[in-house]
């Protein structure tokens, strides 16, 4: 059990504190409401590139991370399709440090140029490093394009294409901020050695005074239903033929959500699970074999994604793929391996909830989603989940009509 | 109003005391060390058994790890799907990882689950069968593995670095190609076991959450086997560095960006410099906040990151400065790079920086220290060191009080370029 306290300030900032008195340190959490499926699709990137220049210097603070470090603290920053996330963890003697920088931020960035110019040229580099000079790197562009027709997902959070993040203007780093880097579109989390008054004091003080800001009402184009089945073939530089395929799922706060994520630790979580061990150690067709979904809050994917032993043809992997789920959509599943995976869940939030700071960005995302309370319902969610409903979904979801699928050839 | 342009003030975290708490020890009754911490709020543990098996005592490239990996592929009495089930079912994880010296064996736990849990661990490490079949599972899905990770500039880049600094015969400079799987056999890896494992030297570690009879039942599981506690290092392999320091691989034609790996020997966890050096790696690229981040990620772009770090070996080890940069700006980025390693040699770090560095270094070190854990890592470093607690306070000391003359002199004598190895991988 998480037990916190939340209450909101006069411009609409909502905050949120969970005291742990066993560390001697403070983490203060920052989530922004926008994420890359907010972007123009002719400006993609644009959210991450943004979470760069947060560190640039705001209206008052000519640099964030010195100041921070010389009180003894850490941070970083990352950028989801759905969300942007800062944080920070630093001796809880020194919690104002992290109000002034956080807030000073809040208010307004320097807008820097140069600041600007080197942070493109940084996201380009870690856009190189990940996404093109990685054998398969582009597969994810390529699925996401496949999968969405006009939902903003179509895009990943790295952006569509270099150019998009080289052209980025000053002009439009000052809309962005002031859309939507604002009170009434945050969250403060401040979790550790720290007590709600401590807390209410200083998020008065030092976020108190921001204006409000507009509430950014997010209007997005919803993804139809697909009717047929989708398939796109690659040829590429690799070693190795890989298998991608993806079935549109449910969005996070949908009930269904809880028995899509125990059908994935079905056929993929470990070394019992269903796919690892029919189609790597049993039939041999494929090296590794994993299937995920990215717990997006729209309607998200599941996919299930390897790599195929040398010589085996991909017709005959695939087929093998959907062998294993026609099981599943026959048989079912037993009670025993329904309650493995409810285990492996309960234990896999245990161990996350050991640090402080993953408690504070939990309650964080969750407080976005609608309601923090959910982090202390999540666990009851997944014990409720039937072996029928199992079934039920795993006959929805891999409906053939539903499915994406990438054949990615090696060229050699 | 508020002034917004001044600084709260601070607590220098140099004020902090640290305090590393302290393990309990208990010795099995085969002479077995268990070192524990108990601490923690949520109910979880993690138990390490760690074998001097690395590859240091391999007799065949790529055997070590390959024994390693296959203690969980069957016993005896379990295939690989029944040892992995049992452990999933009860929502544990048993991971296998192999280093230089050591490999080990560990558990992620609830609490509660542990008992059910031990003696199957025990029948790991004592009725583990090495099938054939898994073998060629492993062999084939390895070297599958392999052929991805060789397209990769970065990690080609790592392999070859560490061969030109300790020769490809030295444990910290061999590295493996696909023949070294295909040589392998069932016999290697049993007698291997046999050896390292089943008769081995062992040293345990549990932190968490720990059950009131765990010692017991560590006891029962562990303390008759014919393993024990010892606390000599192998003796030392001989290092043959390479003689030409400068290299430029071209491993992609296509390739968008260059790895960039510049490192040098240097001596281990024992030599009166490691500490110093360990300060002075942090103000050239040891955090975000260091020199070479600052200048050649945050001045001029041409990398998402760049760090400089000591290998953390037993023995001897090397200093290495790592990033990946476009491929156009990589010669521009090594330029960069020694001129900073110059900038150290020739004008003292001065006072502001030196504080900020410090105060850096000792919040992280506190924020590393909340969690059993965490503190099991440091004291099992410190062990497997055969160091104690000193190396922990005097190590906080030199953060706290290293003058920066002392780290220009460090800085002569460890930063001159002739000593460095350079490679740049495409």
């Amino acid at each position: 059990m998480i037990q916190y306290e939340k209450f909101t300030l006069e411009n609409g900032l909502r905050v949120l504190v969970h005291t742990d008195e066993s560390t001697p340190m403070a983490v203060v959490n920052v989530i922004y409401d926008v994420g890359a499926r907010d972007e123009n699709p002719e400006k993609t990137g644009f959210a991450h590139l943004f979470e760069h220049l947060m560190f640039g210097g705001s209206i008052n603070i000519p640099e964030y991370d010195e100041p921070l470090q010389m009180a003894g603290g850490e941070n970083n920053a990352f950028t989801t399709n759905d969300l942007t996330n800062y944080y920070c963890q630093l001796p809880a003697e020194n919690i104002e440090t992290a109000f002034w920088l956080e807030s000073d931020r809040m208010l307004s960035l320097a807008f820097d140029s140069k600041s600007l110019d080197v942070q493109r040229k940084v996201v380009c580099e870690e856009f190189k490093e990940h996404y093109i000079n990685k054998p398969y790197g582009d597969a994810w562009h390529k699925m996401r394009e496949l999968a969405y027709t006009v939902h903003p997902y179509r895009w990943m959070t790295i952006g569509k294409e270099l150019r998009h993040v080289e052209e980025a203007t000053l002009q439009d780093v000052k809309d962005f901020f002031y859309k939507h880097y604002t009170p009434i579109n945050a969250i403060l989390v401040v979790a550790g050695n720290i007590t709600v008054e401590q807390v209410k004091e200083l998020s008065q003080k030092w976020f108190g005074p921001i204006p409000s800001g507009t509430k950014y009402n997010r209007q997005l184009p919803v993804e139809p239903r697909q009717t047929a089945p989708k398939m796109m073939e690659v040829k590429a530089s690799v070693p190795l033929d890989a298998l991608y395929k993806c079935w549109h799922i449910y969005p996070r706060l949908d009930k269904r959500y809880y028995v899509t994520d125990l059908i994935t630790e079905i056929l993929s979580g470990g070394g019992s699970s269903r796919l690892f061990q029919a189609l790597v150690k049993e039939k041999q067709l494929f090296s590794n074999i994993d299937c995920s979904h990215y717990g997006s809050t729209d309607a998200g994917l599941l996919s299930i994604t390897g790599k195929l032993v040398k010589g085996v043809k991909m017709k005959d992997a695939e087929a093998a793929v959907m062998e294993e789920i026609v099981r599943l959509q026959q048989e079912g599943i037993s009670e025993q391996e329904l309650q493995k995976v409810k285990n492996k869940t309960e234990s896999m939030m245990a161990f996350e909830d050991m640090s402080v700071m993953n408690r504070a960005t939990n309650l964080a995302m969750y407080e976005l989603l609608g309601d923090a309370d959910l982090i202390n319902k999540e666990l009851e969610m997944y014990q409720a989940v039937t072996r029928e409903e199992l079934l039920n979904e795993s006959r929805a979801i891999f409906d053939e009509s539903n499915c994406n699928t990438l054949y990615y050839y090696s060229d050699n | 109003m508020i002034d917004r342009a001044k600084s709260p003030l601070i607590k220098d975290a140099i004020e902090f005391n640290l305090h590393l708490k302290p393990y309990e020890k208990f010795v099995l009754d085969n002479g077995v060390e268990v070192y524990s911490i108990h601490a923690g709020a949520q109910e979880v543990l993690q138990l390490e058994l760690v074998f001097f098996a690395g590859n240091t005592y391999e007799k065949q490239n790529g055997l070590a790890a390959a024994t390693n990996y296959m203690l969980r592929n069957g016993t005896s009495t379990k295939t690989a799907f029944q040892i992995n089930e049992h452990f999933e079912y009860y929502g544990a994880y048993c991971n296998r990882t192999s280093n230089n010296e050591t490999a080990s064996v560990s558990l992620h736990t609830l609490s509660k689950h542990v008992n059910e849990l031990l003696p199957l661990m025990r029948e790991m490490i004592t009725d583990s069968v090495f099938p054939e079949e898994e073998l060629e599972i492993y062999k084939q899905n390895s070297k599958q593995k392999l052929s991805v990770n060789l397209q990769k500039c970065d990690f080609v880049a790592n392999r070859l670095i560490d061969a030109y600094l300790f020769g490809e015969q030295h444990p910290y400079g061999k590295y493996l190609v696909a023949a070294d799987y295909d040589a392998l056999t069932t016999d290697m890896m049993k007698a291997h076991f046999q050896q390292y494992y089943k008769n081995g030297n062992i040293v345990i570690f549990v932190a968490g959450n720990l059950p009131l009879d765990l010692f017991a039942q560590l006891n029962s599981q562990f303390g008759d086997l014919p393993i024990t506690t010892s606390h000599q290092l192998p003796k030392k392999d001989i290092i043959i560095p390479a003689s030409q320091k400068k290299y430029r691989v071209i491993n992609d034609p296509n390739g968008v960006q260059g790895a960039i790996r510049i490192a040098r020997p240097f001596p281990g966890r024992h030599h009166p410099d490691f500490m110093n050096i360990m300060v002075l790696n942090a103000v050239l690229g040891g955090f975000f906040g260091s020199r070479l981040m600052s200048n050649i990620r945050e001045d001029k772009g041409y990398t998402y990151g760049i760090h400089s770090y000591v290998q953390n070996h037993f023995q001897d080890s090397a200093w290495m400065i790592s990033t990946e940069a476009g491929k156009d700006v990589s010669e521009a980025t090594m330029e960069e790079i020694y001129k900073e390693m110059k900038l150290l040699t020739e004008e003292p770090i001065d006072e502001e920086e030196l504080l900020l560095v410090r105060n850096y270094l000792i919040g992280s070190i506190l924020g590393d220290l909340d969690g059993p854990f965490q503190i099991i890592g440091r004291w099992k470093n410190i062990i497997l060191n055969n160091l104690d607690h000193q190396y922990f306070y005097d190590s906080i000391t030199t953060i706290k009080t290293i003058p920066a003359e002392e780290l220009m002199g460090l800085s002569k004598k460890y930063l001159q370029p002739s000593d460095w190895y350079e490679l740049l991988v495409i």
